[in-house]
């Protein structure tokens, strides 16, 4: 049984004053995610991402198709009990502590009584707010408030925990201690789920990825499948005080220091380019394969999409 | 499932006593000791009437004041301000959710309410240094004006369950305000004619019956209020605002949050 | 429990309690009947009233206005032998808008005359009037209003008349008020001049309950003429023929009178064995004081309906 599953999951808003202008927010989406994975989903600003956390926690209702988590339907009340849910710049009961929301939060999600306070500490002095379980939320920074809500997404202990761009308002050391906590829910068994437009992150954590665009599914799988498909680059590098023009016709980008040339051309060229160098008689010195990352398997994915869809959509 | 109830309520009550709305009853006070010290320098004769006026009056506008903003902020604040996000997404039902919040926001008003009635009993002391028999009628005031205010809560949650918190306001304010002049109204539509009639007489039976609530000129003048009156209007009440809420979770049910 | 069972609830509640309210309301409303208009009494001051309005006592005189005219329509129309509030209600109204002529109109037409088809508190009603043209000394309606209280429930001729004259000195007043000044002397009591009264008041005003107590009127005062002037010709026939007529077609073959005369409501004038004219229906016309059979009483007023036990 998946841990999650979406099947033809789909959202349309009626917008204007007499609803006659649907915005379609998601097309029907597929996915299945197993358990114990970290999952990431990525996309540009509006495309989708936040309105299929909404969907997936029962914030938003479908217009159609269904979201299953852990095999129960995701409006199924024992569910609730099962994930938990950073949003997006989430905002907070202001005039609670740290420690007072969680344990509300606490209570809400059923955690009995006896374990409350002793759970809320360690949440509390896991994200590293232990100094801070006494002051009024209004007074914290925008990284305080995402840790906060990382402790209220994972306080329960949910065998699922959906994140809304975790990585959001922090600092890198910031951004690395959550990175660290998402590697040990996973430890812990637990699956993730997060959105992203960072994609240094989602490639440095994720076992697989979705791309999604204009409320559309891109691509779905690991990050290593996904990069694959991206046509390769290599790297040649040879002595020589000025670049041939030959090379560059092959799609070379060039860079000289001093006397050394290193050109990155495509895969595909790596042979007429060696011819190149025989021709003019320059010494190469190195031939690398470039690792492709996910950021061109992304840009590359995206841009079909853009001349396909057109205007008006 | 009553614990997230309660969870909820004590939560609301939290959020609006820490929102410094309890600070109202400064204001409160300063004006009732103002009134009274003013009405017992003058020595007109009819200071056990201007307090009891003032005061009970006072209690009921500042009371709908605070129920509508707090009311208000229920549910549109925190569906502007997201606060609800992480909220719904727990084990708590969404009816659970305006349930509790109803029964905050009226625990909330009941602390207030009692404190600003200990207010006009002591501003009547001072002027009139005894209690007559009559003012015992006063707390048969408070119960109705206690009354009001499970009503206008129970509205301001329905409207801002679907409305913007202006526009939430700006209703409950405005059914306050007919709601006051109700009888006025079934007076009317009994006497017109026609379409005029029939509209006048759904609005007239829809809008919340606060006429029959405000007895505070009987009570100045220390005149009891009778015990069928109490029992019809506590019923009323209570039948009202179950409309209201039951209203608020059925469109709360099916609301998609931005 | 899911969703859709608490949809279900929640629909159930709010019908039940929909259905509950407007029961309970019915309830309220027998217990509290009529005591918005005994709030009135609770404000011995207007003054007091005035203040706490907040500076929108047009408003609220407009809710005292509307109050007096339900409280007065009602019971008018159930005959009730009580109007105490009416005088309250349209103290309360004046003064708080001192320039609601429309309601010392309603006073002059209602708070003067006897029940059931008034409060029957003149003095009370001149007393409102000249608090009205206190206030707008140049509005010539009210002089008229308060010479209208001394003729017809006062029987003061005189003042009539006094007040007739000062309003007719008013800028832009009606140039009846004049004429009925100038007439007053040797004409009152006259049914021209009542007929002339009646008809001034249906035209200064546009208020519905004064216009159709105007028609009334002027329907009574015509019965009361055709009576008058039916009788003068029975006495006519009766000096030529030596005897009475045995019915009113031999007032038509006399050729005494033209046609078959009908009253207002459209029945023909009936013909007594003792020569008197009545109406064949006494009951259909208000304020007839002719034309009825002997001993009829009209019908009385019905006791006010006493509130249920408590307030």
């Amino acid at each position: 049984m998946p841990a999650i599953e979406t099947i033809n999951l789909a959202k349309t808003y009626a917008v204007g004053f007499w609803r006659r202008k649907p915005r379609t927010a998601l097309l029907p989406l597929n996915l299945q995610i197993e358990e114990g994975e970290i999952f990431g989903f990525l996309g540009p600003n509006g495309a989708g991402k936040t309105t299929t956390l909404k969907l997936l926690t029962g914030i938003v209702f479908p217009s159609s198709g269904t979201a299953r988590i852990l095999g129960k339907e995701v409006d199924d009340p024992g569910v609730k009990a099962q994930i938990g849910f950073l949003p997006e710049q989430p905002y907070f009961y202001d005039y609670l502590t740290a420690k007072e929301l969680l344990e509300y939060y606490g209570q809400l999600s059923g955690v009995p009584a006896k374990d409350l306070s002793s759970r809320v500490n360690e949440m509390l002095s896991r994200v590293g707010l232990s100094d801070a379980a006494r002051t009024q939320l209004r007074k914290f920074s925008k990284g305080m408030l995402q840790r906060v809500g990382l402790a209220q997404a994972i306080l329960h202990d949910p065998k699922v925990v959906f994140l809304d761009e975790p990585m959001s308002g922090l600092d890198p050391i910031g951004r690395r201690e959550v990175r660290e906590l998402i590697q040990q829910l996973k430890q812990e068994g637990k699956t993730v789920f997060f959105s992203t437009h960072i994609l240094s992150d989602a490639e440095a954590l994720c076992d697989r990825v979705a791309v999604i665009h204009k409320g559309e599914l891109r691509g779905v799988g690991a990050v290593a499948e996904l990069t694959a498909q991206v046509h390769g680059k290599v790297e040649i590098t040879f002595n020589a005080s000025a670049a041939p023009a030959a090379l560059r016709q092959l799609g070379a980008d060039m860079h000289i220091n001093g006397n050394i040339v290193s050109a990155v051309l495509p895969e595909e060229n790596q042979e007429a380019a060696l011819e190149v160098l025989k021709r003019e008689r320059l010494r190469l010195t190195s031939l690398t394969p470039v690792r492709s990352s996910l950021e061109e398997y992304y840009v590359q994915n995206l841009q079909p999409a853009e001349k396909s869809m057109g205007v008006g959509a | 499932m009553n614990s997230r109830i309660a969870n909820v309520a004590f939560n609301t009550f939290r959020e609006a006593v820490r929102d410094r709305v309890l600070y109202n009853l400064i204001a409160f006070a300063l004006l009732l000791s103002a009134a009274a010290i003013l009405v017992g320098q003058i020595s007109i004769d009819i200071e056990r009437l201007v307090v009891v006026n003032l005061g009970l009056t006072a209690v009921t506008l500042f009371g709908v004041v605070i129920a509508i903003f707090i009311g208000i902020g229920l549910v549109s604040k925190e569906i502007e301000k997201r606060t609800l996000y992480t909220v719904l997404s727990r084990p708590v039902r969404r009816w659970e959710f305006v349930v509790g919040k109803f029964l905050g926001l009226t625990g909330t008003l009941l602390v207030n309410t009692f404190f600003m009635a200990i207010g006009v009993f002591l501003a009547l002391l001072y002027v009139s240094r005894h209690f007559e028999r009559g003012d015992f009628s006063i707390t048969a005031a408070l119960y109705f004006i206690i009354l009001q205010f499970l009503i206008v809560c129970s509205l301001a949650l329905l409207f801002s369950s679907f409305s913007s918190p202006l526009l939430s306001a700006v209703f409950t304010f405005a059914l306050f305000v007919i709601g006051s002049l109700a009888e006025d109204l079934r007076g009317f539509a009994a006497a017109a004619k026609g379409i005029t009639a029939m509209l006048a007489g759904t609005v007239a039976y829809l809008v919340p019956n606060f006429s029959a609530m405000n007895v505070v000129n009987q009570v100045a003048h220390g005149e009891p209020v009778s015990g069928q009156l109490i029992l019809c209007n506590t019923v009323y009440a209570l039948l009202y605002s179950a409309m209201a809420i039951s209203g608020a979770v059925l469109i709360f049910q099916r609301r998609n949050l931005k | 429990m899911n969703s859709r069972r608490v949809n279900v609830v929640a629909t159930a509640v709010l019908l039940l309690s929909l259905a509950g309210t407007v029961m309970t309301l019915r309830t309220l409303d027998g217990m509290r009947r009529g005591a918005t208009l005994r709030e009135v009494l609770y404000f011995r001051s207007p003054k007091m009233l005035r203040r706490m309005s907040l500076g929108y006592s047009g408003l609220v005189a407009d809710l005292y206005w509307t109050r007096a005219v339900q409280y007065f329509g009602s019971h008018h129309i159930a005959q009730a032998s009580d109007f105490h509030l009416l005088s309250p209600l349209l103290e309360m109204t004046t003064d708080l808008d001192p320039k609601m002529t429309v309601a010392y109109q309603f006073g002059s037409n209602f708070l003067a005359p006897a029940p059931p088809n008034g409060a029957g508190e003149p003095e009370k009603a001149v007393a409102l009037v000249e608090h009205g043209i206190q206030h707008n000394p140049d509005n010539w309606k009210l002089y008229y209003a308060l010479g209208f209280i001394y003729y017809m429930d006062l029987k003061d001729y005189k003042k009539a008349a006094e007040t007739f004259e000062r309003g007719a000195a008013v800028p832009k007043a009606h140039p009846f008020l004049r004429l009925l000044a100038a007439q007053m002397a040797q004409h009152a009591g006259e049914y021209g001049m009542s007929r002339m009264l009646w008809t001034a008041t249906y035209e200064t005003t546009t208020q519905e309950q004064i216009r159709r107590n105007a028609i009334d009127h002027l329907r009574a005062l015509r019965v009361d003429e055709d009576v008058t002037q039916l009788e003068r010709i029975v006495g006519s026939y009766r000096e030529r023929t030596g005897q009475l007529p045995s019915s009113i077609n031999d007032l038509v073959r006399a050729g005494l009178i033209g046609g078959m005369p009908v009253d207002p409501t459209g029945q023909p004038y009936k013909l007594t064995p003792d020569g008197r004219i009545e109406l064949r229906n006494p009951d259909a016309i208000l304020y007839i004081t002719k034309g009825l059979p002997p001993g009829h009483r009209s019908p009385q007023p019905k006791p006010e309906p006493t509130p249920p036990s408590g307030k």
